[in-house]
């Protein structure tokens, strides 16, 4: 795939109180944008396990978006805190697994503001087409010394247990 | 009802939403796709599946061909889940089996070109048809509803709503944060465009709460907190001290009478600075509740500690002066909110060019309102400061409406309430008044006629838009106060410039200014110009996205009082439906801990805001009480142990959801 034929595919996380209405208002208001963003629904971004970013990744998305309420707007209280904590975190662990830490983003949208979540999702697909694809799942494709690696850690770990009584 | 059988088998349906979805999606090519999906027992693409034979046909299937999990491929769930969750359940299947994709809204709507239209609509399809099959069915939790409104905010909006709740005979709680109720309305002498006297339609309304039985009326009182969820929030009310015995006065004002400032001195708050009063005063003489108050920050005994008090000798046996008065909280339970918190007249001293706060003839519209008003500072004179009478007088149109600078929305009312006051200017003053406007915007009902009837009395018009007002330079080495008014008129073509002696700043309508803490107080969000946003602008006017609370009034968009009224009825008719039925359905969707499998780490404890998980000392585990969980799942994405089931926000369903969004990417990676 050349990259100018290139069109990310991104999962993006929205949060039932205030982005995905305001993906819903961008849609009423003819806000046109990217169309590479796929939006899953959870209540809360809270809900965003970071084991759904890398199911993501390790499925071929080339980014994962993450929208919630803004600080402080959160509809249960103050849940998109620990949405900014596990970002943070998400942002740490990526390169240690070959992904670059710009695939995953977290952006803050009300109820009201479909065209700042529109202009994001156009941004972050304009960023991810630069990055180009990402195919994660390829970085594991079967070979010998993977397994080997494997076989010693399932090793490593028997002999563990072993000393346990 | 039909026990979900081992097959799986799901119906999909790709609606056309007229040529909503089907102008830009190939409707017939998606159900192609989704008839080739795993456990998809069949896929139908159909004109409207909300129309009643669009409902028809899936419960047929549901019948007839045994299905048991439906994908809708249409509009936000937002929108219209509750009606195919219904369709289900009336066809005998357990409403939660139910899942849409949204097609129209993030898909057809957002999206130019069809190719991608169609592969995002297929990923979106993808997922719902993956996800349902991972569905259980559920059941809704009811709760009791508490049958006691609160009302927060006593103007027109607030009076109005819980009149019309008493009436109905429920309880309601209306708490104000002025001294008393009224709010803007009150402070008007006139109100366009039948030119009906404010007080005389607003004061019987006033009385009639403080004489209904059903309201308890808290004024000087501020929410401080809200808890709690549809049908029972608990609400901490602070009552600020006001110095005075609601109870025991009888509003003889000799408290005032006898103070020991004998005349006025202070800027009186209700007359916008424009009349004065004592530390002890009645706000205005229609207050509801006729009972003064005394303003501790002029009051010699308050601020300094030291004053003959002769206001409370004044009031002698019946003890109503209570000068060590503190605040107090009361708590009330009620079932329902309806917030009706107004607005906040726009603040021209912003605005340098118009000279207002700097020239002393300056006026905004509220203070003119004052001025034309018989219970007013002036009496209903309308004169101007040095007591003169005005003879050139100009209106100012859109002072912070429709200017990108301030606020680009139009304020819908100013230009009815700048002809009303042009009429009532000119009557007690026959002077020349102009107009300046961008547009006359006179579209409701008698609107059109009041304009023409007010151009028949000779006030001028002039379309543009004021660039500046300054004073004239002095004549024969004197400085008078007249100015002179440079416009842009449109229609001639060129900048005129001509004197006045008044000038009528036509402010428009902004939230006030504690939008945002009771925003979050009450659970609301705001739309972009800050008023508070309803959950649909069309079909859910006076609903928030909190289930139990309402909105009445200019706090939820700029409108005039026929519409505040109407709209606070249909808020009270909203509430009074909630509280009325006395139970209410909530969705099933909490969190649910695995005691079996609980490693009792308590690590989900602390993130809860609710406190709604318990620690069980002597099992050593973790326990979601339901009654308090709001089901964010923020605990079941923290779970080390991943014991904690989001209830149809599952993993498994959310991982199948993103597997469908990914049919594409990597498609040898999903096994089907």
């Amino acid at each position: 795939m050349s990259d100018e034929t290139f069109e990310p595919k991104i999962v993006g996380f929205m949060c039932n109180w205030c982005s995905y209405t305001a993906s819903d208002l961008a849609g009423t208001a003819r806000m046109k944008h990217a169309p590479n963003v796929r939006i899953i629904r959870v209540m809360c971004s809270g809900r965003v396990d970071p084991t759904f970013v890398l199911k993501a990744f390790s499925l071929g998305a080339d980014a994962v978006l993450i929208a919630g309420c803004h600080p402080g707007d959160c509809h249960y209280q103050n849940q998109n805190y620990k949405t900014i904590r596990r970002h943070a975190m998400l942002k740490y662990i990526l390169p240690q697994m070959g992904i670059e830490p710009e695939r995953i983003r977290l952006v803050w949208a009300s109820a009201a503001e479909g065209q700042i979540l529109a202009d994001a999702i156009d941004k972050l697909s304009e960023d991810v087409r630069k990055l180009g694809p990402l195919r994660w799942a390829d970085n594991w494709e079967e070979n010998g010394e993977r397994l080997e690696a494997l076989e010693s850690i399932v090793k490593e770990h028997e002999e563990a247990m072993e000393v346990q009584p | 009802m039909i026990a979900p059988k081992d097959e799986t088998r799901i119906g999909v349906y790709v609606c056309h939403c007229g040529t909503n979805i089907s102008a830009v999606i190939d409707v017939e090519a998606l159900a192609e796709f989704a008839r080739g999906l795993p456990q998809v027992a069949l896929a139908r693409d159909y004109k409207y599946m909300c129309s009643d034979p669009g409902q028809e046909l899936i419960k047929q299937d549901i019948v007839d061909k045994k299905l048991n999990r439906i994908v809708v491929a249409a509009c936000s769930p937002l929108l219209h889940e509750a009606t195919f969750r219904r369709v289900a359940e009336d066809a005998g299947l357990n409403p939660f089996l139910v899942q849409m994709a949204n097609i129209r809204e993030q898909v057809a709507w957002v999206t130019d070109d069809p190719v991608d239209a169609l592969a995002k609509a297929k990923a979106h399809v993808a997922a719902a048809v993956r996800r349902v099959s991972k569905h259980e069915p559920l059941e809704r939790r009811s709760v009791d509803v508490t049958p006691r409104v609160l009302v927060v905010g006593g103007g027109i909006a607030g009076i109005q709503a819980s009149l019309t709740l008493a009436e109905a005979g429920k309880e309601v709680i209306l708490v104000e944060r002025e001294p008393s109720i009224g709010g803007h309305m009150s402070m008007f002498d006139k109100t366009f465009p039948t030119l009906d006297c404010a007080a005389c339609i607003l004061t019987p309304k006033m009385t009639a709460v403080k004489d209904e039985r059903n309201i308890r009326l808290l004024t000087y009182s501020e929410i401080e907190s809200v808890e709690g969820a549809v049908g029972n929030y608990k609400v901490k009310v602070r009552r600020k001290a006001r110095y005075i015995s609601e109870e025991k006065c009888v509003g003889c004002m000799a408290c005032i009478d006898q103070c020991v400032f004998t005349k006025p001195k202070f800027p009186n708050e209700y007359d916008q600075g424009l009349g004065l009063r004592k530390p002890v005063y009645m706000p205005f003489p229609q207050a509801v509740p006729p009972v003064p108050i005394i303003d501790p920050e002029t009051c010699l005994q308050l601020s300094k500690g030291k004053c003959k008090q002769n206001c409370v000798e004044a009031c002698g046996e019946r003890g109503a002066v209570l000068l060590d008065q503190e605040d107090t909280i009361e708590e009330f339970e009620v079932g329902a909110i309806i917030v009706a918190t107004g607005f906040k007249a726009f603040d021209p001293s912003v605005m340098p060019y118009y000279g207002y706060g700097r020239l002393p003839n300056v006026y905004t519209s509220l203070e003119v309102e004052r001025l034309v008003n018989a219970a007013g500072p002036t009496g209903g004179k309308l004169v101007l400061r040095d007591g003169s009478v005005p003879k050139r007088v100009v209106i100012v149109h859109c002072v912070g409406s429709r200017d990108k600078n301030y606020h680009t929305y139009c304020s819908r009312v100013c230009c009815m309430y700048s002809l009303k006051l042009a009429h009532l200017v000119k009557e007690k003053t026959d002077a020349e008044i102009y107009n300046c406007y961008i547009d006359m915007r006179t579209s409701g009902k008698g609107f059109e006629e009041f304009y023409n009837r007010v151009q028949d009395e000779g006030v001028h018009f002039i379309r543009g838009k004021v660039g500046d007002i300054s004073l004239v330079p002095p004549e024969n080495g004197e400085q008078s106060n007249r100015m002179t008014i440079q416009v842009d008129d449109t229609l001639l073509g060129k900048v005129r410039n001509f004197d006045v002696d008044m000038v009528i700043l036509a402010v428009g309508l902004e939230p006030q200014p504690d939008t945002d803490d009771v925003r979050r107080m009450f659970g609301m969000s705001c739309s972009t110009e800050g008023f508070f946003l309803e959950k649909h602008p069309k079909l859910a006017p006076v609903n928030t996205a909190n289930d139990g609370v309402f909105l009445a009034g200019v706090c939820q968009g700029v409108k005039d009082i026929p519409d505040t009224v109407a709209q606070a009825d249909a808020a009270a008719a909203k509430a009074l439906a909630l509280i009325d039925r006395g139970t209410f359905e909530l969705e099933p969707n909490t969190a649910v801990i695995d005691e079996d499998n609980c490693s009792g780490c308590r690590i989900c404890n602390n993130l809860c805001p609710y406190d709604a998980i318990e620690y069980d000392e002597e099992k050593e585990v973790s326990r979601v009480i339901p009654e308090l969980c709001k089901g964010c799942g923020t605990c079941v994405a923290a779970c080390p142990a991943g014991v904690i089931t989001g209830v149809h926000f599952t993993n498994d369903q959310i991982f199948a959801e993103i597997e469908g969004m990914l049919f594409d990417a990597m498609p040898d990676l999903l096994a089907v």
